[in-house]
Order: C-alpha cells, then sequence, then structure tokens
C-alpha cells in the first residue's frame, strides 16, 4: 500500500487519481501509524513551505516522515514535498526535515522579462541513469509551477536540472530511498505517468 | 527551456459546451468531456473550464462535470465562473481543478485575491479580466475598462491598473480577455495583452479572438504573452491542437510537442 501524506496540501487527488491510472493502490492519510505502515509514501505539496511545515508538525508527520525514510522504504516527494526534504526555506525562514542537505532559495531576477513562479512545461537535463527514470529521456518536458528552487550541498544528489533565465536548478534529486521532483508528475501528462509507475516498481 | 503554453478554454453552460461570440449569442456545440479527452491526447497544455451558468441546479452539474473531466486528463485543470469565497474555491479543487480563475467577484471585492492565495497558493490562484477598449481618458489612462458579470456591467476600474492590484494582491497568473476580440476569431487584441504582460512580473494568458495559427504566434510574440488560450478555432474542428503547436514549432516558437 502506497500512503499519500495528506498535510492538506491541496492536490491530493491529482496525485491518487493518477496512481490509480497507473494502477498503484493508494490510500491519503494524515495517520502517522497508517504511514509508519506503509510499503511506500508520496509526500506531494503545493502552497507555501511556511504553513505545510506548520501542518506537518501539528499531526507528527514531520517525524513520522523522517522515520518512514529511515526505514529504507521508497519515498516520492512531489514539488513542495521535494523542497521540504530539505534542511531549510527561505519561504517563511523555516526549518525543514533536514533529509537531504541543502536550502531553498526563492528564483531572483533581474532580467524583466523572466516571470516568476516558473509556470508552465520545461525540460530536464538528466545528469545520471535512475530506475525510477528508466523510460525517461534527456529532454522529456514535464509541467512546474514554483518560485523556490532546491539548492543541493551534493551535486551528485541531483538527478537532473532544468534552464530558467541564467539558471539551472535541481528538478529531480535523489538519495538512497529518497526521490523527488520540483515538477508535477501528476500534471504531467504521459510522462509523468510513466515516473510515477515506474516509482511504483523501485525496490531501492 | 520554457515552452509557450496552449490552453484550451471550455465555456461550459448546464454541462454543455458553449461558445458566444463578444460575450453573447451563446450556442451548445458539444460535450466537454469528450472534448477535453480528445484535446489532452493531442497534447493540449493546459485546460480552463468556465462556468457560464446562473443557476443553482447549473452549479451542482458543474461540479459532476469537473470530477468527470478532472479523472481523465493528467494536465493542469483551471476552473472559473462564480467563484465567490474560498469555501466555493475549496469545493472546485475538491472535484479536481487545481487551479481557479476569479473574476467579477474580486472586482467586487478584491481581498478575495489575497484569501484565495492564502488558501490555495497563489499560483494556483488566477485572475481572469474581461476588458472592454475605450479611447485613452484621465479616468481610462490605459484606455481600457474592466466589466464584469459576462461584459454586461461596466466598472469604471482601468484594466491596466486593476492587473497591477491583482498581482499585488497574489494573483500568480493573469487572463487577459478582449471582449471585443472574444469568438470573432480576427486575432488576439495585441497591445493591450501587450501592455499588461510588459508592466507586471506573473505570466499572462492572452484569451479572445483566435482564429488562424498566425494569431497565437502574434500574441505570442509581438503580444509578450506567455500563454494563449484558444476556444472556437479548436472546438469547431477547424485546427487540431497537435496541429497548431507544430505549426508553432516550425515558426520558431518553443512549444511542448514530446508527449
Amino acid at each position: 500500500m502506497i500512503v499519500i501524506i495528506d498535510y492538506d496540501a491541496g492536490n491530493l487527488r491529482s496525485v491518487q487519481r493518477a496512481c490509480e491510472k497507473v494502477g498503484l493502490v493508494s490510500e491519503i492519510s494524515s495517520d502517522p501509524e497508517r504511514i509508519l505502515q506503509a510499503e511506500k509514501i508520496i509526500f506531494p505539496g503545493v502552497g507555501s513551505a511556511e504553513s505545510a511545515m506548520e501542518t506537518l508538525k501539528k499531526r507528527g508527520l514531520d517525524n513520522a516522515i523522517v522515520d518512514f525514510s529511515r526505514s529504507g522504504r521508497p519515498v516520492l516527494g512531489i514539488c513542495l514535498g521535494l523542497q521540504i526534504m530539505l534542511d531549510h526555506t527561505e519561504e517563511g525562514n523555516k526549518k525543514c526535515l533536514g533529509m537531504v542537505s541543502g536550502a531553498c532559495e526563492r528564483f531572483r531576477f533581474t532580467e524583466r522579462t523572466l516571470k516568476i513562479p516558473h509556470i508552465g512545461w520545461n525540460d530536464i537535463q538528466i545528469k545520471y541513469a535512475h530506475p525510477v527514470l528508466k523510460n525517461i529521456k534527456d529532454g522529456d518536458q514535464f509541467y512546474f509551477v514554483h518560485s523556490y528552487y532546491a539548492k543541493l550541498v551534493h551535486e551528485t544528489e541531483m538527478v537532473s536540472s532544468t534552464e530558467y533565465g541564467n539558471m539551472n536548478f535541481c528538478s529531480i534529486l535523489a538519495k538512497d530511498n529518497l526521490f523527488a521532483t520540483q515538477f508535477h508528475l501528476e500534471k504531467s501528462g504521459e510522462l509523468g505517468l510513466k515516473i510515477l509507475r515506474s516509482f511504483g516498481d523501485w525496490k531501492p | 527551456m520554457l515552452t509557450k503554453r496552449i490552453i484550451a478554454c471550455l465555456d461550459v453552460r448546464a454541462g454543455k459546451l458553449a461558445k458566444s461570440v463578444k460575450f453573447v449569442d451563446t450556442k451548445d456545440i458539444g460535450d466537454p468531456i469528450k472534448a477535453a479527452r480528445e484535446y489532452y491526447e493531442d497534447g493540449l497544455d493546459e485546460l480552463v473550464f468556465y462556468d457560464i451558468t446562473a443557476s443553482s441546479d447549473e452549479r451542482g452539474i458543474m461540479l459532476n462535470v469537473v470530477e468527470k473531466v478532472a479523472a481523465q486528463i493528467y494536465i493542469p485543470f483551471s476552473v472559473g465562473g462564480g467563484i465567490r469565497n474560498v469555501e466555493d474555491a475549496n469545493k472546485l479543487l475538491g472535484a479536481g481543478a487545481e487551479k481557479i480563475n476569479v473574476n467579477s467577484a474580486a472586482v467586487q471585492r478584491p481581498e478575495l485575491i489575497s484569501e484565495c492565495a492564502l488558501a490555495i497558493g497563489s499560483q494556483n490562484t488566477v485572475l481572469s479580466m474581461d476588458i472592454l477598449k475605450l479611447k485613452e481618458s484621465r479616468e481610462f489612462p490605459s484606455g481600457y475598462e474592466i466589466v464584469i458579470d459576462g461584459g454586461r456591467k461596466r466598472t469604471s476600474i482601468d484594466a491596466l491598473e486593476w492587473a497591477l492590484r491583482g498581482e499585488e494582491l497574489g494573483a500568480g497568473e493573469l487572463v487577459i480577455n478582449s471582449i471585443d476580440a472574444d469568438g470573432t476569431r480576427n486575432g488576439y487584441e495585441i497591445a493591450l495583452t501587450r501592455m499588461i504582460a510588459e508592466a507586471v512580473s506573473i505570466p499572462v494568458i492572452a484569451s479572445g479572438g483566435a482564429g488562424k495559427p498566425e494569431h497565437i504566434f502574434e500574441v505570442l510574440t509581438a503580444g509578450k504573452a506567455d500563454a494563449a488560450l484558444v476556444a472556437s478555432m479548436v472546438h469547431y474542428g477547424d485546427y487540431s491542437v497537435r496541429e497548431l503547436k507544430e505549426w508553432l514549432q516550425s515558426r520558431g516558437i518553443n512549444v511542448r510537442l514530446r508527449y
């Protein structure tokens, strides 16, 4: 059973529908006990990191996610889910879960033509092969919506980068049993669904 | 590199796909669920649903249709029409939309924008503006006025001023909908789109008037829009989404063609 973590992050139904589409059985839950019993967890996210961290703490989900990940079972982070895996975020100046070394910063551009949030379909440059990306090619396009991006301490944890303005930010990170995308794979058409299907098969 | 988006707009009335010309003469033209599926398979980048019904009975049908569409498309899905508070927005999110378009109610009560931004995130709060062309005047320095209630009511609000205010209140994107161009298939209102796109730092979606691929090219280049909304030209089968995107690519516009 895959548990999709419910912390009022908005797009839970979209994620669950995408799971259904690729034949993965999932349950939406905010119960730390259920999460600790799961085979895999999906940690989605939409909205602000600040309020997300508050809700996670209030429900005891922050510890549950960290404990689950220490057990070696697979974790999939999506968008805000990726950002909250880091040590810290500039958004509301919040301490995050510290599962991956790094911090989240806000896009800053001097060029006025570059819009923030970064909204739309953009391509990924794959740095190295990963089992969850087995059906994905360099240059494939995915749907992004975000104003903050991850700055990793360890370059080797960046599986793909994406260009926006003068930046090449981390669009996929992976570390041991953690895999996370800055883009919304549940909103990225058939290619996004392929990643989800491969996550279902993944045995790290 | 970020691509330009092609967004299809489905005006839905009592569960049926409808289309107006200059906001009047609305006709039923098909099944929105079937159209959504077809466009998705054809490589559409995003779908917008506009609820143009008035009665509460018909609103119930709308939620049902939103749910059915959400179950079969895996691209961004935005819904607008009749959203007056966060509760309305949450109902639509619950049915499977992820972006909410606010329009008339935000003009009447601008805090609606900040309330939605706080509740569902700025990136999911889209301010849709219906705009009428006038002569430049002291009252309307930009030469354009915001109208509401499906184009029936004038507001005395300058369009550019409202766009900037919307951004300040937390809207994550703007839809620039020209009433003069709506349904005419004579091309987008380029000057209006460009003026607003250059003034704000959030993405701008051009809407109203698309009839030929050249119109889309023009609004994405000269008009400086980040995305183009299409309706009649795909609903009536003049062009497929794929054809439009291939044509734009051939003219040097970066679009998503791998899916």
